[in-house]
């Protein structure tokens, strides 16, 4: 991987506030990162994290206020947050695309599929209506959904989960962007599913040269897709690495928590070999510890760590982690 | 579709068999001899033997009930006790203008109500949601019967802009229909509203603002047809409001409609009129939510009836 | 991001804590319009409570040489067709409006909740009987069944509490009979159950405290409601008859007068007005402040 390019996305210094009744919460918590063109970032952690919250960041999806979002995200050369809002709509659904968790309500339930799909392709590439419907068509073809001039013409009701889930891929692809936010695409869907779903976006992503930002907290699809990960904790950014690095050889106490409950399946383990919980909770984002916010639940935990918060250490090119551990 | 129409009409068949059996409990809770009470005070006790025969008051409570069914189904209401028309004549002359009032209410109540619900919901907690939602509360506050004898005042007396009552030509009708809506328009802003906030939170608006949808697009195509279904609810539910608002507003306005007619039924103590529009305003309030019902179906494809 | 708990139409709550309490308190009271509402409602009560202190003499006597009378330092709201003060017979109509409210209110609760707890505690056949016989009373809009109700009963003070008290019982039961229905599976009345408690025990102890939330705010804007219907009742000459100090009586009288004296007509409205927005106001706040979802 080539990393001296200009990278497609640089987020510097991001920070994602919500003014609630019970206080200020700070869901990303001055994070930053790049995505190089064509490749698939990995970005995990367990719910609650802010992995959704910067994905909604990037393409200022957040209600303001309560949201505040502060930093800068440099895409194309401009920073999207200092854009007017028909500027960042020129870039939704054109050069950044979204998927989200949920196929059973992340689609329209009163529209047509086929419209749903057509109508951005409509916006953005000036299609009449007649040539937008029979791109989404062709779409809904890409996506291996079968007998597509049937299918663009019902609703979401008489889809499945996973037929859903290709729709919004489809929808999702239909300007050919050149990022594509994941938000955990497969969470929802059978195991069975999840693997096709999968395999489908891997296949079209090389084929449109599209960088995806993958958000999940499943390792396995991370282990299998992505070419880097960043794993997050608490709205901060704990470590980064190369895919295989990371799992050959995690350094922060955190991300070796989540290894350990990953389930391995393969040689020299036995197949029923019991899942380990990392223990404890997510701290409440009101509440955060002082010190290093993972140091309730480490297993390393060290004096220092409860009061003074760990730098970010810079191990190599992409590789870097936020511990005590790793500055000595 | 027409099965579901048939379906839902034979729904209405045990509420229509309770309303039947209130009304004709009604009479027997009244004290005094319900033949006297049916026939009115000025009867002839001649008329008042043909009223007991057609009643049948010697014979058992449910043959009387029965009988009274048989002449219901017959649209057979008996006979005002002040005029000696057939009840269902005096009915049909009132009920088109009691309808056009009705109609041209709620047809000002959505061409208001729904806009200023979705403009609250756009941008909740600024003055503009604050005006609209104030002003819903003024409207549910507002005791109808008031709010015409003002507009009253200011149009026909002070302003000498619009007749104060009476029916015959288009002004005639834009006091009385006003002053219904105003009811109506603050229940349909206030639902419409509350449903627009909830509809405006759910993942595929996200979606359909991740396309770089206008806002407009967003609100009216993705959101706004979604909430429809239970506005659609809302305003059929208003229908029985506008009913009773009605009673009132034909007073106030000397409007010679159906609520008009059974306020002088009751002042009158003309206990066969009183049944009748009772009877026709049950009907027409179920009527109108099975139309209701049927409406679901143009607007959410998941409803398909079979 | 607050701590609540999944919504529902009627939340079976943990009973009510002392922390419940006071943030449904700092809640209700941070509401600016509740809070107007219920000091408006308060001054309706002070006005109810101290109306012979306030307007000294009869409302109700007639002294015709001061008919008709526009507003003056005198008589600051002017004086009716029978040059009654207005001012007068507005503060005593609160007693009046007041009273038909708590006495509607107390019809409906004391027969629509026990109806409603039965219907929904026992379900079966009693169930199906109560529920039948409350379609055919939703059949009619609120308003027209109290008018059907007054046409069989007559008019007057006690025959418009219980119309319009009876035109409510559906609008309990329905409310109190869906919250059981929702209590009842909980996991604490089914423990309370296999305990062995009695039915009755479990209807107080458990299933009643729950179904006082929605009880509060029907209770609060049914008052609304009920002075609303009153006033109508009135206004039509079929409820409180004249010359009793009724606010819809005196409208209905001061119809006559529009063109050559509007503000008889103006003043008693007002009053109808406020009262019932002051209902509105609390009943709102009431709702949003026992739970922001629960909705009527």
């Amino acid at each position: 991987m080539t990393v001296n390019a200009e990278p497609l996305l640089r987020v510097e210094n991001l920070y994602t506030r919500f003014d609630t009744m019970d206080g200020v919460v700070t869901a990303v918590d001055g994070i930053d990162f790049d995505v190089h063109a064509g490749e698939t970032l990995g970005l995990v952690g367990e719910s609650g994290c802010g992995k959704s919250v910067t994905a909604l960041s990037i393409l200022r999806l957040l209600r303001c206020p309560p949201a505040r979002i502060e930093g800068r995200i440099l895409f194309g050369g401009r920073d999207l947050l200092q854009l007017d809002a028909d500027a960042v709509r020129s870039v939704r659904g054109r050069e950044i695309s979204m998927i989200f968790q949920e196929p059973m309500t992340s689609l329209n339930p009163v529209l047509a599929i086929g419209e749903q799909v057509a109508e951005g392709v409509r916006l953005h590439q000036r299609l009449s209506r007649r040539e937008s419907w029979q791109r989404a068509v062709e779409m809904l073809q890409k996506v291996q959904i079968p007998s597509p001039e049937i299918r663009a013409a019902q609703y979401p009701h008489k889809f499945s989960g996973g037929m859903r889930q290709r729709a919004m891929i489809a929808m999702a692809l239909s300007c050919g962007p050149k990022l594509i936010l994941a938000d955990e695409p497969t969470t929802a869907l059978d195991v069975t599913i999840q693997a096709q779903i999968m395999s489908l976006m891997m296949q079209l992503k090389q084929e449109l040269n599209t960088a995806i930002v993958l958000i999940t907290h499943d390792l396995g699809i991370v282990a299998e897709t992505a070419s880097r990960v960043i794993v997050m904790y608490a709205g901060q950014i704990m470590e980064e690495a190369p895919v295989r690095d990371l799992f050959k050889d995690p350094r922060h106490p955190y991300t070796r928590g989540l290894l350990g409950s990953v389930p391995v399946i393969g040689r020299g383990q036995r197949p029923n070999r019991r899942l380990q919980e990392i223990p404890g909770m997510v701290p409440s984002p009101l509440r955060m510890p002082a010190g290093c916010r993972f140091h309730p639940r480490c297993p390393q935990v060290a004096p220092r760590c409860c009061h003074e918060a760990p730098p970010m250490v810079l191990l190599g090119e992409h590789r870097r982690v936020r511990c005590w551990l790793e500055t000595v | 579709m027409l099965n579901y129409v048939i379906k839902r009409l034979f729904s209405m068949i045990p509420v229509l068999v309770g309303i039947s059996i209130l009304l004709f409990f009604m009479l027997r809770m009244l004290p005094g001899d319900p033949a006297q009470v049916l026939a009115g005070q000025m009867a002839s006790p001649e008329e008042i033997e043909t009223i007991r025969k057609q009643l049948g008051l010697d014979r058992p409570v449910y043959e009387q009930y029965l009988s009274y069914l048989g002449r219901l189904v017959r649209l057979d209401l008996g006979r005002s006790a002040r005029t000696q028309n057939p009840v269902i004549e005096e009915i049909w002359a009132r009920l088109p203008n009691t309808a056009l009032l009705a109609v041209v209410a709620i047809g000002l109540a959505c061409l208001f109500g729904i806009p200023a619900g979705v403009i609250s919901a756009v941008r909740p907690y600024t003055w503009v949601d604050y005006a609209v939602t104030m002003g819903a509360l003024f409207g549910i506050s507002m005791p109808v019967f008031w709010l015409g004898l003002m507009l009253v005042v200011v149009f026909a007396v002070v302003l000498r802009w619009l007749p104060a009552g009476g029916t015959g030509s288009w002004q005639h009708v834009v006091l009385p229909s006003v002053t219904l809506a105003s009811f109506v328009v603050a229940f349909i802003a206030r639902m419409t509203r509350s449903t627009m906030l909830e509809t405006l939170s759910l993942d595929y608006i996200s979606t359909a603002r991740s396309k770089g949808l206008k806002e407009e697009v967003v609100v009216i195509k993705h959101a706004l047809k979604n909430a429809l279904i239970p506005i659609v609810t809302v305003v059929g539910l208003q229908f029985g409001l506008l009913l009773g608002g009605a009673v009132l507003t034909e007073t106030v306005f000397a409007w010679p409609g159906i609520g008009r007619l059974i306020v002088d039924s009751i002042l009158a103590r003309d206990y066969p009129v009183i049944q009748g529009t009772i009877l026709i305003f049950g009907l027409l309030y179920i009527l109108v939510n099975l139309a209701v019902d049927i409406l679901y179906v143009v607007i959410d494809p998941r409803i398909r009836y079979e | 991001m607050s701590e609540e708990t999944e919504p529902n139409v009627c939340r079976p709550a943990e009973l009510p804590s002392e922390n419940r309490w006071r943030r449904f308190w700092v809640k209700l009271r941070r509401n600016k319009a509740a809070v107007a509402g219920g000091v408006l409602l308060l001054l309706y009560v002070f006005c109810a409570l101290l109306a012979p202190v306030l307007f000294r003499g009869d409302p109700a006597a007639p002294n015709l040489i001061l008919a008709l009378e526009p507003p003056s330092f005198k008589d600051p709201l002017g004086t009716d067709e029978l040059g009654r003060s207005i001012l007068g017979r507005v503060i005593y109509g609160a007693r009046i409006s007041l009273l038909i409210a708590v006495g509607v209110i107390a019809v409906g609760l004391l027969i629509g909740v026990p109806l409603g707890l039965i219907s929904g505690f026992f379900g079966g056949k009693v169930d199906f009987l109560i529920q039948r016989a409350t379609d055919a009373m939703l059949a009619f809009p609120g308003f027209l069944l109290a008018l059907a109700l007054v046409s069989v009963l007559g008019v007057g003070i006690n025959n418009t509490v219980i119309s319009i008290g009876i035109s409510m019982i559906p609008l309990y039961i329905r409310l109190v009979r869906s919250c059981v229905l929702t209590v009842r599976e909980e996991v604490y009345v089914e423990a309370a159950r296999a305990a062995g408690t009695r039915d009755g025990m479990i209807l107080l102890r458990h299933i009643l405290p729950n179904v006082m939330v929605p009880i509060t705010v029907q209770t609060s804007l049914g008052m609304g409601t009920a002075i609303l219907f009153a006033a109508g009742l009135g206004f039509l000459g079929i409820g409180v008859q004249p010359p009793t100090p009724e606010w819809g009586a005196m409208l209905g009288s001061a119809r006559a007068y529009l063109f050559n004296a509007p503000h008889v007509a103006t003043f008693p409205g007002i009053a109808i007005f406020l009262a019932v927005l002051s209902f509105n106001l609390l009943g709102d706040g009431l709702r949003d402040a026992l739970d922001p979802r629960f909705k009527i």
